[in-house]
Order: structure tokens, then sequence, then C-alpha cells
């Protein structure tokens, strides 16, 4: 057993919030990647539970649908002992015209800690934080950022190769609708990786390269030395006709099949942040292969959202 | 009152912890030393040493973060790091040695055990301390101690540094920055 010093050992946690990744330096996300390793141990013990955050709430508030985000971060809630409350806008006075804001502050009013929320609006979660006291945790807004998505991939790209610096990740598919792509791109970026977007120009548009990614229109052309490839999921309730041609000739040209799989390194990490289009942009057995680490992703993602839920309310004492 | 010890000082002190400990063992037995991260994790790694080095063989190791179970998070501040507690080992049913480098108010022990009790049951938990410096806040005394510092001021530390993590052994009494 030896006492090592972590790299990010010596930062201090400030934040209150956690909105982007375009926010944090690259030490502050180290910080948060070395901070969910703790917790993933927690997650193998036979009592899986810490009582970090007992007596402290946290509400899910989600007006789009989802499925891994909302019962990780519910998850992640209870494995801290802090109680959880569900919030979406089926069935709540968002139907009957409520603001966001008035929502927010009202749910606030009954002494809530932490709101998660997962909004189609670009820049909610931010807009939300200048107007509450409690923390603030951006589980998807539009097509803005995903930032928990964008750790929990980090996480499991460090977990898997070692490190992140010097690998080149391919994140391939539905870029410009993707809040996933531009959280892993700044994390990516920031972190040393180089980021290669890929997909038709109308889905991946030059304006990318302004980030720091390079984009690419044919995947054939980098398939042979990329070290992970992230397969995004197109997202039909957000795509608009004209960006798209078919189907099957997007699957022919865009999509993870066997052929192409077989042209890839050896040693290739296959990532999807789900919910999978199967056979569309990705074949069912890569998908369920051993290069996959999909299910790993959605495991180290209750890891990474107890590390932020955790992070956040230690500011808010910090702060106070 | 004495206020700082230096090298030879500490080993000496430790090794008279680990000979007590020795005493209350058969060197057959099965046991656990775990130590309380950062510090007490040296300690227990140099006890665990010593015994091995007595013929002591069946010992298992484990350390504990405390930081998730701390019930004083408001008054400390920002938190560094959390780390992970390593306990490989089943704790259940054999002798369980908790070992921390101060004890003041108790507070990080009663983190410590209620920590251990979502591991497992062990069959008895001793405390361990290289310094006793009073102060308790809780009902909780320690069975092996290394140095009874006594009538340390509340406004003053007492710093325990380590070669493991400070560079140096010494135990010193400062007033608080």
């Amino acid at each position: 057993m030896t006492v090592t010093a972590e790299p990010s050992a010596a930062l201090r946690w400030t934040r209150r919030h956690l909105l982007t990744l375009e926010s944090l330096s690259a030490d502050e996300i180290r910080f948060v990647l070395d901070t969910a390793d703790s917790f993933k141990e927690v997650s193998t013990r036979s009592i899986k539970k810490v009582p970090a955050l007992r007596g402290r709430v946290v509400v899910n508030a989600f007006f789009e649908d989802s499925t891994r985000t909302r019962t990780s971060f519910s998850l992640a809630a209870s494995r801290l002992s802090a109680d959880v409350i569900d919030f979406s806008e089926k069935g709540s006075s968002v139907s009957k015209g409520e603001t966001l804001i008035d929502t927010a502050r009202n749910i606030e009013a009954m002494g809530v800690d932490v709101i998660v929320i997962r909004h189609a609006a670009a820049g909610s979660a931010e807009v939300l934080s200048r107007t509450v006291r409690c923390s603030v945790v951006n589980a998807g807004d539009g097509a803005h950022e995903h930032p928990t998505q964008g750790l929990l991939d980090l996480y499991t790209i460090r977990e898997r190769f070692g490190k992140i610096e010097g690998l080149r990740v391919a994140i391939v598919g539905d870029i410009v609708n993707s809040r996933v792509a531009r959280s892993n791109l700044w994390g990516l970026t920031k972190l040393g990786a180089e980021v290669i977007l890929v997909g038709p120009p109308t889905l991946v548009p030059k304006a990318f390269e302004k980030l720091g990614a390079k984009v690419v229109h044919d995947f054939d052309s980098v398939i042979g030395n990329v070290d992970v490839v992230n397969m995004l999921r197109i997202q039909f309730e957000r795509i608009k006709s004209s960006q798209f041609p078919t189907v099957r000739e997007f699957t022919r040209f865009f999509g993870l099949t066997a052929e192409r799989f077989g042209r890839c390194k050896k040693d290739v990490f296959v990532m999807h942040p789900g919910p999978m289009n199967r056979g569309l942009e990705i074949s069912s057995h890569i998908a369920d292969g051993p290069q996959s680490g999909i299910l790993t992703q959605v495991t180290n993602g209750l890891a990474v959202r107890m590390a932020v839920l955790y992070l956040v309310t230690q500011a808010q004492i910090s702060a106070a | 009152m004495r206020n700082s010890y230096d090298e030879s000082d500490v080993r000496r002190i430790v090794e008279q912890l680990a000979t007590r400990i020795a005493s209350a063992f058969d060197v057959a037995d099965a046991f656990n030393i775990v130590g309380i991260r950062t510090r007490g994790e040296v300690i227990a790694e140099r006890l665990t040493q010593h015994l091995r080095s007595h013929k002591y063989t069946n010992i298992g190791r484990g350390v504990l973060d405390i930081t998730l179970y701390r019930d004083d998070l408001s008054e400390i501040g920002p938190r560094p790091l959390v780390r992970p507690t390593q306990l490989d080992i089943s704790i259940d049913g054999r002798p369980l040695l908790l070992v921390d480098d101060v004890l003041f108010t108790g507070r990080s022990v009663r983190s410590a055990l209620d920590l251990l009790a979502d591991f497992g049951r062990p069959s008895v938990i001793r405390l361990v301390v290289l310094v006793d410096r009073g102060g308790r806040e809780l009902p909780i005394q320690p069975d092996f101690v290394g140095l009874t510092l006594c009538d340390v001021p509340r406004d003053h530390r007492v710093n325990v540094r380590l070669r493991e993590t400070d560079g140096r052994d010494e135990i010193s009494v400062e007033p608080k920055a």
C-alpha cells in the first residue's frame, strides 16, 4: 500500500454549479475524474452508500426525455444518501404555462440543494444558475453541452488507456445537433487529445475547426489511425430533413459496420452515448463486442455524477 | 511540556507501539491493520513492517478515506481530493487495528467506525494512535498510544510529519496559523 500524490491533489474545487466543460480548466476536469475514482470504489462495496449528502435534496428537473441520465443522477444522489425528487414536464405546471425560472424558484423555495436540469434550450442551465441560490448541474441543454456525459466519456477513455493526452479520438455522426460532441470536444482538447469530427458536411460544418477539432467528411480516410471511435446517435427528433440523405446512405458512409471495424486499429475503443440506433450508426455485434465501452460508460457515469453532486454541494459549504 | 520530537524520537515511539501491539497478539493470529489516510496509513504500514519482521505473517492490510463520512465538513471548508478506500480484505470476524496519527476530538475515529460498519463486522476493533493530545468531544478512547501529550491548548495544533508524506519524521506542537 503506497501513499501517492495524484497530480490534481493540490487543487481545491470551488464551483457551485456544473454548467459546461468549456468553462472548466484542465486541472478542474482532472480533479473531477480523480474524485470519480473514489466514488467508483463505493459502488463495489456490499453497502453501496456513503453519508456525504445526508439531509440534502437533489431535484431532477427534466424538461426533455431521458432514461440513462435521469436514472444515473437519481442513483448517484441516493448513493450519497441525498433525498431525490423527480420532476418532469409532463403532468407539471409547466404544461399550464409556468416559466422555467418560476418553476425552478418554486422548487428551490422548498429547500432544495441541487437542481439537475435538462432542457431543450441551450443556455437554460446557465440562466437558471444566475437566478437560484442552490447548485445547478447541467444534464443537457439543447445542442449546447452535456458536461457529465463529456466527463464520463473522458473517465472511460482514461481508464482504458491510462491517459488522454496524445490520443486520437474520432467523434462520428450528427455533430451539429449534439451536445455530447461539444462537451467531448472541449474536454478532450483541454486534456491534450486530438479530436476528429466525422460526418457529412450538413451535420459537421467546417466551423467546428475554430474550436480546435479536425473536420473530416470521409470516415474511411481516418478509420485506420484513431484510438477511440465515439459513434453518436442520429437524433431524428432534432434533424431537419435537408441535413440527412437516407438511413442507408448514412450507414454506408458513416456507420461503424463490420467491414469498417475491420480496418480500425487492433485495440480501438468503441463508444456510444446511447440510446443506440442499432444497425444504423453502429452494428450490433460491435456494440456488444469486446472492444465496446458502451456499458462501461454507463457504469462510470454513475461514479462521475456522484463526484459532481458531491463537489458542487461541498462548494456551497465553503462559499457560505 | 516538550513540544517537539525528532526523527529518533518518532522511531522509538513507533517501535514501542509495535512492541505493545505484538504482546497483545500471538504470532499465528490473523488480524487486520487499517490506517486512516494519510498519515495514519503511513504509521499502519510502519507498524506492519515491524510486526512482520517479528514473524507476524497473518496480517491483512487496508486503508480508509473517511472524507465522505465526516460530520464536520461545514467547519473545514473546501476539501482536498477524496481518495478511494482500499479494503480488499474481509474484515469480518477478525480483530482489526484502526490506526491514526493524532487523536483529538475523536470525530475522525467516529467517521472511520461508521465506514468500517459498511464493510463488515470485525470481532473487535482496537484504536492505535501515534499521539493522544486529549480534547475528546466523543466517548472514544485509544487502546494503544505512542505518545500522550497533556494540556495541549485548543488553539494549538499537533503536527505529525512523516518521511513518506512530508520528507522528515517529526512531532511538534505549534500555535494554529
